[in-house]
């Protein structure tokens, strides 16, 4: 019993740890034969392999050497789709249906079969963009996720036709949903109407969860750390609150009872804002939370590199190991405060009367 | 290398230290007071500091 667990606990440092090495791909071909003299070069291509590891891109790049393209779908008065290989990693103009389209700096201009393009003076392009509707890493991601998702959920509610206790996978499951419905649904919004607001909270809770846990594996996938996907879910968010809130809720932030009237007309613009702030720190939370967190380790794995002796490169990664463990707590609980938070939200909008006023 | 932004940071890092602090040694207080609470007292911890940090990381990342 005592061998089995130390084997696990050996097989759990070397995954944890292929974590941590597999951050970098770029910056340690350089450090091994030079030394001091070259610290710069070093500083600036670790701080651009993080800025790159941070971003979209429209090929799935797994490690170094090893990507594959993604589908370019543009809108130019016509739907263009190709494959990214077309680009070959940014270098060549690519064709399609007499159109023609260049990649700099990850995004995509119509220009002419030599792949000209006018610079302004902070070095940004000038020409025309199509309209870009590609599937990225991100969205390719996006489906990906939701299919494991799926299929993980689907195997739950299967295995309840043969009774109560769920058997498989859902065993892992069963009691996240009901943690979630106990102990964020229910306190939050009420025995009465949590039912309708259940769906929304679970694929909330299951996708940024498995969002962040995707973006701490070595593949560079950063979904939940991009402004636009956290936007789009605050955004959802604020749409339900308004659509299915009472006359209660719009009467607090209108006309808020049992205060004077100079201080209603003072508290309508605040509230009026406060429904828009709301969703917005979700956003700006979840985003940073996840961004930070993918900047510090990668920066630390950098520094086990960029550090003279052994000793140091040692310290630091054992840092880079302790911090991603916190990382992954980090995942989880991210998921649980945006989730918690949207609850808290949906609770206020359904909420009835009180006497109190 | 903008020193005012790098003071900034190190207020904003200092605030959001201070406050989850204080929320840290108010639940300790509390659960020393009630063990029985403490999963209450635990959750709603971890919301406050969630809640703090997030202001503090909005603040960081526009600094």
């Amino acid at each position: 019993m005592r061998r089995k667990y130390s084997l696990l606990a050996l097989l759990f440092t070397l995954t944890i740890s292929g974590v941590t090495f597999a951050h970098d791909n770029h910056s340690h071909s350089d450090d091994h034969s030079e030394v001091h003299h070259v610290e710069k070069d070093t500083r600036t291509e670790i701080k651009e392999t993080i800025a790159h590891h941070l971003k979209d891109s429209h090929s799935f790049e797994l490690f170094h050497g090893v990507s594959f393209p993604l589908p370019i779908i543009l809108w130019d008065d016509g739907l263009h789709v190709f494959m990214s290989s077309a680009f070959h990693h940014g270098e060549a103009v690519a064709e399609s249906n007499g159109n023609y389209y260049f990649m700099d700096h990850g995004k995509i201009y119509s220009t002419d079969p030599e792949g000209t393009l006018v610079y302004d003076d902070h070095h940004h392009a000038l020409n025309d963009k199509p309209l870009d509707l590609s599937i990225t890493k991100n969205v390719f991601v996006v489906m990906l996720m939701c299919l494991l998702l799926f299929f993980l959920f689907t195997a739950l509610s299967k295995s309840y036709r043969k009774g109560p206790i769920p058997s498989g996978f859902g065993r892992l499951l069963e009691p996240l949903v009901l943690f979630i419905r106990d102990d964020i649904a229910i306190p939050n919004i009420g025995e009465k109407h949590y039912k309708k607001y259940m769906s929304y909270l679970l694929t909330v809770f299951f996708f940024i969860w498995f969002m962040n846990l995707a973006g701490m594996t070595p593949l560079g996938i950063n979904v939940t750390g991009n402004i636009a996907v956290t936007f789009a879910l605050a955004l959802i968010t604020y749409f339900i609150t308004q659509f299915t809130a009472n006359k209660n809720y719009w009467g607090h932030i209108f006309w808020m009872p049992g205060v004077p009237v100079p201080m209603k007309i003072v508290l309508m613009p605040i509230e009026l804002l406060g429904t828009i702030i709301k969703p917005f720190s979700l956003m700006i939370r979840l985003y940073a939370n996840i961004t930070a967190g993918h900047v510090v380790l990668m920066a630390l794995i950098g520094l086990v590199y960029m550090a003279g002796n052994v000793l140091a490169s040692g310290a630091f990664y054992g840092l880079t190991l302790f911090l991603g463990l916190i990382e992954l707590l980090v995942a989880f609980l991210q998921a649980y405060i945006f989730t918690m938070l949207t609850a808290l939200y949906f609770g206020a909008a359904v909420e009835e009367h009180h006497d109190e006023h | 290398m903008e020193i005012p932004a790098i003071v900034g940071a190190g207020l904003v890092v200092i605030g959001a230290g201070f406050g989850i602090g204080r929320i840290g040694g108010s639940a300790m207080d509390a659960i020393a007071r009630q063990p029985e609470a403490t999963s209450k007292i635990q959750t709603a911890m971890i919301i406050a500091a969630a809640l703090i940090e997030g202001i503090g990381f909005a603040a960081l990342f526009a600094v």
